[in-house]
């Protein structure tokens, strides 16, 4: 059946054909379309019946002329060829080198949609990576196997961040020549894709970069390809070859979008704000390939980036992220506009893995405690800096306008660093006893008494 | 034998006549496993639990007889069952890290030998019942597992082995049923996830379920055999509050469901579970643990079955006499699940796409849980506590506010308390308790009778904080009244120093209710010491400066539940802390004053 084409469509709206009298052809099976001018298009079945098959095309249904169209059916799911020769290579959005050189050759190919990893086999993530930011490293520690997106708003310089994190995340100690990035843009302008590459070209790391590009201009149903295949490659990467991999996803407002869009037209019932029911269980499908695996050495860390639309983030697309990820970093336009970068709202982020990868034995041993007190102070400062611009500053106490030294101290020198500063986890330990010593240590409840006395420059 | 039609995502449509509805089919080369939702003719729509990529149309399908059941017997404890009950180590063993499709594993393992020890009662000649003790087997060190005589069956008992090993297939005892057959009886049964087990009456719930977390524990109680929810957007701790209860509760078994959510943090639970030690017999936690897993990247289908495998597994060992706790993390991609199914059947959407019968089996679902007396007259009880997602946070989506109708305790989870890091995020204006007064009878014969009351004062200072903050924000904290301050003053040490507790912390972790009392009545002593004194005219400036009231924010991670001797001590000395400032405002009468402040 490989080998014969079908003429039989019957029908073709937005990406989708309708292959009439084809019997028994397999649910999720790949398909070749080529068209009058010879052009071949590929696809997927996802809906078969004796009668009826239903056809998802990723280039689009544009100037398709259903009596000249021929259709095979290749009776497999779509797949990758994977090799260590991917590294350093670009991509087009459904796998197909597309930077001149040529194809990648490899008799092992993977199922992109991949398998559901067994929890029992999963292995807990413990490790610190350290991104060299200090609003993440202190506060939102990121570990190796966590899955942590970056929240992020049209305009906000969530790019800058992700290429930085590229740049500079290490484990402390070794094996840094094992560290790979799988990088995977999705409806990404020219300008975004020019930018990372040419980031990750001056670091030097473009050799150890592995990128799936599909941009703004290029079919919308190919980036319901995109994320998969680039997983696939993490997953080659990672678990047949040792390597830690850091997976960078952008834009996922794109992917879910695409996903409504294909959705909308097979005629699914919508949800929320137009998006399928399903919304949840595929975006699980992605990040939940993230992690470690028992006995494995490799391991994916994955830092999904994602627009909230207006800026909202009980939108659905951050909603159902956050329930799936294991944290999230957010930033926040008002501290951008402000001039401070990395613009990361620190209390909505969150990381819920910080907890097993930091302290003794990892980073230091005040570090769980010192992370606490920074929340619970800033949280304070930013109570009291509302009730001054209420009430003046010149109404406040003593105590009150320490506290607002303290928050403004906190934005301006902790957040806040350049693009290529690199902070060791111990300069941002130091750096937040400097800030918390502007409180008097009675108000510091969150560190321990010893604490208060090895690192506070207040304390006697 | 019957075919094929057609497959659109987890659902196929099947040639099968006089298939059953809710029976269990296997279609195509690879055997997947599915069970039929709704027939029309000779046609029947089927949803498969594994993803149905490759299936071709025309491939050979057949009904298997049976409704989704689970295995019920030795060798449940400490597994790890995935959302159809299949063992997921020893899937992992047999075929690696990724889950085939296909596979199929005994969920009780064949070749384990268990030492069965009959009931002493029991003679062959006499009459057998359902549900009745046939014996026990030590399944772990702490959990005898009572061997259950399967509930439909009844008749006269011709022979019951002697002590001695077997496995869960060996035959262990015959029984004349009233028809004349001979039943065959073993270590384990079978039984129909979507039926609740049968018991002979509901009893009432008396006893607080003690999570060792103040907030609940002494805020908002949840009795055994109780129903609550934990609703709350992501970030906000929700699975962190769900592990600490399963972790400290005196539940006799804990079932964790982890039903549409992260596995991370499954790994988390069996990794951490074997290493922490039940606060109340001693033993490693994972002994009376079991856990279901179906993670969100696994089959929809299987999620939806999920939660009902867990709440047979709970009724079982309620069955056995047990006080069972199920967590139930998270209800809402149950519910989600069950939205997709219905989307795909093209059923009328009602409320943001949900079917219009969310309502109804969610109630079902929940009355599932309750205290009773068994079969064979003992005393177990199925605790449930459910998680719900709001979507956006939102506690008026469907989820939430119909769960809200049916539950009796509701630990609402607050996005602005995780975001200031206040942890256990529970909201103690939202959240709601039905069984303050029955928990009042235990606390009051078992702790202190002034629990009720104190529990009650506390509240109400957290009340009256909540309202002059309003003012604060509006004036600032200068125009209010010294009283008013102190109150805010005391709101906050009861905030800091009661209901913010540190799972991560060794000593904070678990509070025993003794430790929760003792805290609570020594910050509302506090308070009340400090307000004679504003009564005096002492500013409330003057009485916020005292280091007291920051030692007492960190007595609850000073003083472990065993260690309560030194934390009284402190509480009692209390009166001496305030004496300097007494002094100073009543000197005229300083002893009269004593007298008249202490309690």
């Amino acid at each position: 059946m490989k080998n014969i084409e079908f003429r039989t469509a019957a029908s073709a709206q937005g990406g989708l054909v309708v292959m009439a009298g084809v019997p028994g052809v397999a649910a999720g099976s790949r398909v070749q379309l080529r068209d009058h001018a010879g052009r071949v298009r590929s696809g997927l079945v996802i809906r078969s019946a004796n009668d009826a098959v239903l056809v998802e095309v990723f280039e689009g249904t544009d100037a398709l002329d259903l009596e000249r169209t021929w259709v095979r059916f290749l009776e497999e799911p779509y797949k990758l060829p994977v090799s260590r020769d991917m590294l350093g290579r670009v991509f087009n959005g459904s796998g197909r080198p597309c930077d001149g050189r040529p194809p990648v050759i490899s008799a092992d190919r993977r199922d992109i949609n991949g398998e559901p990893l067994n929890p029992a086999a999963r292995a807990y993530p413990r490790e610190f990576i350290q991104t060299g930011i200090s609003a993440i490293d202190g506060m939102n520690s990121l570990t190796r196997g966590q899955k942590l997106p970056i929240f992020s708003g049209g305009g906000l310089p969530h790019n800058r961040v992700a290429a930085q994190i590229v740049r500079q995340a290490k484990l402390l100690g070794e094996e840094a020549a094992e560290f790979v990035v799988v990088f995977a843009a999705f409806g990404a302008s020219h300008a975004d894709a020019r930018f990372f590459q040419e980031s990750f070209e001056e670091s030097g790391v473009l050799n150890k970069v592995v990128m799936f590009l599909n941009l703004a201009d290029e079919p919308v149903i190919e980036r319901l390809l995109t994320p998969r295949a680039a997983l696939t490659a993490a997953e080659y990467l990672a678990f047949d070859l040792d390597y830690h991999v850091l997976v960078v996803m952008t834009d996922m407002t794109a992917y879910a979008e695409a996903l409504r869009e294909v959705a909308v037209l097979r005629g699914d019932v919508p949800a929320r704000k137009g998006y399928p029911g399903y919304l949840y269980s595929d975006l699980a499908e992605l990040y939940e390939r993230a992690g470690r695996i028992k006995n494995r050495r490799g391991s994916i860390t994955m830092i999904p980036v994602l627009s909230m639309p207006s800026d909202d983030i009980t939108h659905p697309i951050p909603d159902l992220t956050g329930y799936i990820t294991e944290g999230q970093i957010v930033l926040g336009r008002e501290l951008s506009n402000q001039g401070v970068y990395p613009p990361v709202t620190v209390l909505p982020s969150l990381s819920r893995l910080m907890k097993d990868g930091i302290g003794k034995n990892f980073t230091r041993e005040d570090h769980p405690r010192v992370a606490s007190q920074l929340f619970a102070s800033y949280a304070k400062a930013l109570e009291v800096r509302g009730l001054a611009a209420i009430i003046g500053a010149e109404e406040l106490s003593d105590a009150d306008r320490r506290t607002l030294a303290f928050a403004d101290a906190f934005e301006r020198r902790f957040i806040n660093q350049s693009e290529d500063e690199d902070r060791s986890i111990h300069e941002t330990l130091n750096l937040a006893w400097d800030l918390l010593s502007m409180l008097p240590p009675e108000s510091l409840i969150r560190v321990s008494e010893e604490e208060l006395a090895k690192y506070h420059k207040g304390a006697a | 034998m019957g075919k094929i039609l057609e497959i659109n995502g987890p659902l196929v449509k099947l040639e099968l006549p006089q298939t059953v509805l809710g029976e269990q089919v296997r279609v195509g080369r690879l055997g997947l496993v599915g069970e039929v939702i709704s027939r029309d003719g000779n046609t029947a729509l089927a949803q498969l639990y594994e993803d149905t990529a490759g299936l071709c149309p025309g491939e050979e399908a057949e009904g298997l007889g049976w409704p989704l059941s689970v295995e019920l017997g030795p060798g449940l404890l400490g597994g790890i069952f995935d959302g159809v009950q299949r063992p997921l180590q020893a899937m992992w063993e047999q075929s690696g890290d990724r889950i085939a499709r296909g596979v199929a594993v005994a969920s009780l393992p064949r070749d384990r030998r268990w030492h069965f020890v009959p009931d002493p009662g029991r003679r062959a000649g006499m009459p057998l019942f359902g549900g009745e003790v046939l014996g026990t087997v030590q399944e772990t060190e702490s959990i005898q597992h009572r061997i259950l005589v399967p509930p439909q069956v009844q008749g006269e008992l011709l022979e019951l082995a002697p002590e001695g090993e077997h496995t869960v297939e060996d035959v262990i005892g015959r029984v004349r049923l009233a028809d004349g057959r001979i039943e065959k009886l073993h270590l384990f049964h079978r039984w129909p996830v979507r039926t609740p087990r049968p018991f002979r009456q509901r009893d009432h719930a008396v006893a607080p379920l003690i999570t060792g977390q103040r907030i609940l524990d002494t805020f908002y109680p949840l009795l055994k055999g109780g129903k609550a929810a934990i609703p709350g957007p992501f970030g906000a701790g929700k699975t962190m509050l769900q592990h600490q209860v399963a972790r400290w509760c005196n539940a006799q078994i804990v079932i964790y469901v982890g039903c549409g959510e992260r596995g991370n943090e499954l790994t988390d639970v069996l990794e951490s579970m074997p290493t922490l030690t039940d606060p109340h017999t001693g033993r490693p936690l994972m002994e009376r643990t079991l856990l279901v897993a179906n993670t969100s990247n696994m089959p929809v289908v299987a999620r939806e079955a999920s939660i009902y495998v867990g709440i047979t597994l709970a009724e079982y060992f309620r069955d056995q006499g047990y006080d069972v706790v199920m967590v139930a993390d998270s209800t809402s991609r149950w519910a989600e699940a069950l939205r997709e199914v219905a989307g795909r059947l093209g059923q009328m959407p009602v409320e943001e796409g949900y079917p219009a019968y969310l309502g109804s089996r969610l109630a079902a679902f929940y009355e599932r849980a309750g205290r009773v007396e068994t079969l064979a007259g003992d005393h177990g009880s199925v605790t449930l506590i459910g998680a719900v997602s709001p979507p956006g946070g939102d506690f008026s989506e469907p989820v939430t506010s119909h769960t809200k109708e049916i539950i009796q305790t509701f630990w609402a989870l607050s996005k602005e308390l995780a975001d200031a890091r206040h942890y256990p995020a529970v909201d103690w204006l939202e959240s709601f308790s039905g069984y303050v007064s029955s928990a009042a009878k235990w606390w009051a014969d078992n702790i202190d009778p002034g629990w009720e009351a104190a529990r009650a004062a506390a509240l109400d200072l957290l009340a009256a904080s909540e309202e002059l903050q309003r003012i604060v924000n509006l004036v600032g904290v200068e125009a209010l009244s010294s009283e008013q301050r102190w109150t805010l003053e005391a709101a906050s040490l009861i905030k800091e120093g009661l209901l913010q507790q540190a799972a991560t912390d060794e000593v904070d972790s678990f509070a025993s209710p003794e430790k929760q009392f003792a805290l609570l009545t020594a910050l509302l002593d506090i308070h009340r010491q400090g307000m004679k004194l504003v009564k005096l005219g002492a500013p409330a400036r003057r009485l916020i400066q005292m280091p007291l009231l920051a030692q007492a924010r960190r007595w609850k991670s000073q003083h472990s539940s065993d260690d309560l001797e030194a934390l009284k001590a402190k509480i009692a000395a209390i009166p001496a802390a305030f004496e300097p400032l007494l002094l100073e405002y009543a000197p005229a009468a300083p002893s009269s004053a004593m007298e008249e402040i202490r309690p």
